[in-house]
């Protein structure tokens, strides 16, 4: 067995003419958390759709827990999901949905109320589900993807509807899931979220994957950068200069100046600025987000605000 | 395939489902078996259209159970409803998805959610039966109908034929509903146009022209509950339900197995 949980070969999903995932390849190492990231309609759920068997590819293969995807019925008892939020009876109370799926999957009941427990929804699962919050029905798409004491955990933007506290609770529970050896496959398009928890990260744009690897990796393809200001009048212009002319690419945003360089640059431009008279009231290195880097490598213009 | 069965007993079994649909079964069948009973007399008529159903009709062997044979078309649009309904619902509330990820077999889960469905049609087909053979028992007196033959070998026979003639029919309707859901995806959608077609659409074309009613498949779901009829016999309209029943159910589970759940 290879130490990977899923595996992804140039797989497609088209839909006329238009390719929803085109050639997908990427790999997510057992035990970890991967984050799967990109802008909705970027083909995240296409492609957990089929991973989880529910549409067929129109090309490539894929493998989980190195079984073929064309045989969904020898690992999806493994295997639990949450896609594309929470569905389940309304007229049915938290705990008979639970039920509904142990039974279809053959699961213990029993494990039923430490689960609701877990998500916090012990003291509402006689509830019917019509009467949830969107963030109960989250945590209680949550406590059915568990129900198979799971091997990989496969989560659609397990966090839409929760409050912070409620993010933080979900962030915990996947890191200790992860931490008891559950590979957590998890999609979501709360950047900053991700890159707190995964550990390796599949980036898609547009149905392609434009990155996949550890958190890190992507991280180092951006430069760091240096913000800069000034209470001259030309100061972040004349600072401008000098950094052009050491061959750091430069931004200005309002007051402050923006340059593409590592933190130690920063002492040698003040001590630039300082010799053609500048005063320099900010010299601030910006540790690069996983926000910025995925702002920068979808095409969005959020850049600037993200590298604020 | 019985894992899937148990999962849907549990929505099907809880009680605004069952114990409404069986009040709502029951008052049927009670209002079918008082009017026959009660208005036995009435020069109008006490049976479906106006016809008579005379005292001396429900002192055979058959009678004791005529009146829950008669209801036969009502539980079966009951029925047609149900399987509609729970069949289109897993596509609305997107709960397909995870039926089909705790069992990928795509088969298993149509058989496991049929079967579940037949069973409570046919609970629902013996409440029924209960009720309208208990209230013919009841208003026998009251209606003058003598109901020694009631007792006898025959009518044993008798009634279990037409349990078996009203349990088929009910479930072939349900299946009609499933179908239905399969194909339109959408509860309301399957229900009104299955309901439209058997109520409304089958009777237009039938009054403007008798003959077509053998070609008609809620004619003979009808008629087979009824045990047949002096137009179309009983053996007829079995024939014809099995061959469009196993046709439509193919073509659904066609469907059903190669389309890709994308809700």
């Amino acid at each position: 067995m290879s130490n990977r949980a899923l595996i992804v070969r140039d797989l497609s999903k088209k839909y006329g003419d238009l390719f929803a995932l085109s050639h997908a390849n990427f790999e997510v190492p057992l035990g970890t958390i991967c984050g799967f990231v990109g802008p909705n309609g970027s083909g995240k759920t296409t492609t957990i759709r089929m991973l989880l068997a529910l549409i067929a590819p129109s090309g490539g293969s894929g493998e989980v827990l190195d079984i073929s995807i064309d045989e969904p019925e020898k690992y999806l008892p493994f295997i639990g999901a949450m896609i594309e939020g929470p569905a389940f009876y309304p007229a049915l109370t938290g705990i008979q949905n639970l039920k509904v799926l142990a039974k279809i999957g053959g699961f213990s009941l029993d494990r039923i109320p430490g689960l609701l427990e877990l998500v916090g929804l012990g003291n509402r699962g006689d509830s019917k589900y019509k009467t949830y919050s969107l963030g109960m029905k989250q945590r209680l798409g949550i406590a059915a993807a568990l129900l198979p004491n799971p091997k990989v955990l496969i989560l659609d933007e397990p966090t839409n509807g929760l409050d912070p506290a409620g993010i933080q609770e979900v962030r915990d529970l996947l890191r200790k899931l992860a931490d008891s050896g559950i590979t957590v496959f998890v999609s979501s398009h709360l950047l900053s979220e991700l890159e707190m928890i995964s550990e390796y990260l599949v980036v898609l744009r547009e149905g392609r994957v434009i990155f996949s690897g550890k958190t890190k990796e992507l991280l180092a393809k951006q430069q760091p950068r240096i913000r800069v200001k000034s209470n001259h009048p030309n100061g972040i212009q004349i600072a401008r200069e000098i950094a052009e002319e050491s061959g750091h690419n430069c931004e200005i945003f309002g007051d402050e100046l923006l340059v593409t360089a590592p933190p130690e640059y920063g002492s040698e431009l003040n001590l630039q600025s300082f010799s053609r008279g500048i005063t320099l009231t900010e010299i601030s290195p910006i540790h690069p987000s996983l926000e910025e880097t995925f702002f920068e490598m979808t095409g969005t213009e959020m850049i600037h605000e993200a590298g604020r | 395939m019985l894992r899937v069965f148990a999962g849907e007993w549990v929505k099907l079994r809880r009680p605004t489902l069952l114990l409404g649909t069986l009040g709502a079964v029951g008052g049927l069948v009670a209002m079918v078996t008082s009017v026959i009973y009660l208005l036995i007399d009435d020069p109008g008529g006490n049976g479906d259209r106006g016809r008579t159903i005379s005292r001396e009709i429900l002192q055979l062997p058959s009678g004791f159970s005529l009146t829950f044979a008669q209801s036969a078309g009502l539980l079966g649009l009951v029925a047609l409803c149900i399987f509609a309904a729970q069949t289109a619902q897993e596509y609305t509330y997107g709960t397909l998805r995870n039926i089909l990820v705790r069992q990928p077999s795509r088969m298993k889960v149509l058989a496991g959610k049929y079967l579940a469905m037949s069973l409570f049609a046919l609970i629902v087909v013996i409440f029924a039966a209960i009720v309208g053979m208990g209230l013919s028992y009841a208003l026998s007196g009251r209606a003058k109908v003598i109901t020694d033959a009631w007792f006898t070998t025959d009518a044993l026979f008798d009634t279990a034929n037409s349990f078996a003639n009203v349990i088929f029919a009910t479930i072939a309707h349900g299946t009609v509903g499933m179908v239905l859901g399969l194909l339109l995806r959408s509860p309301i959608s399957s229900i009104s146009i299955g309901v439209i077609w058997i109520l409304i659409v089958e009777s237009i074309l039938v009054a403007v022209r008798g003959s077509f009613a053998k070609y008609l498949p809620g004619v003979q779901l009808s008629n087979i509950g009824q045990g047949g009829s002096d137009d179309l016999t009983f053996i007829y309209s079995v024939r014809y339900a099995l061959i469009f029943l196993l046709a439509v159910a193919i073509l659904a589970s066609i469907l059903f197995k190669r389309r890709d759940v994308a809700n």
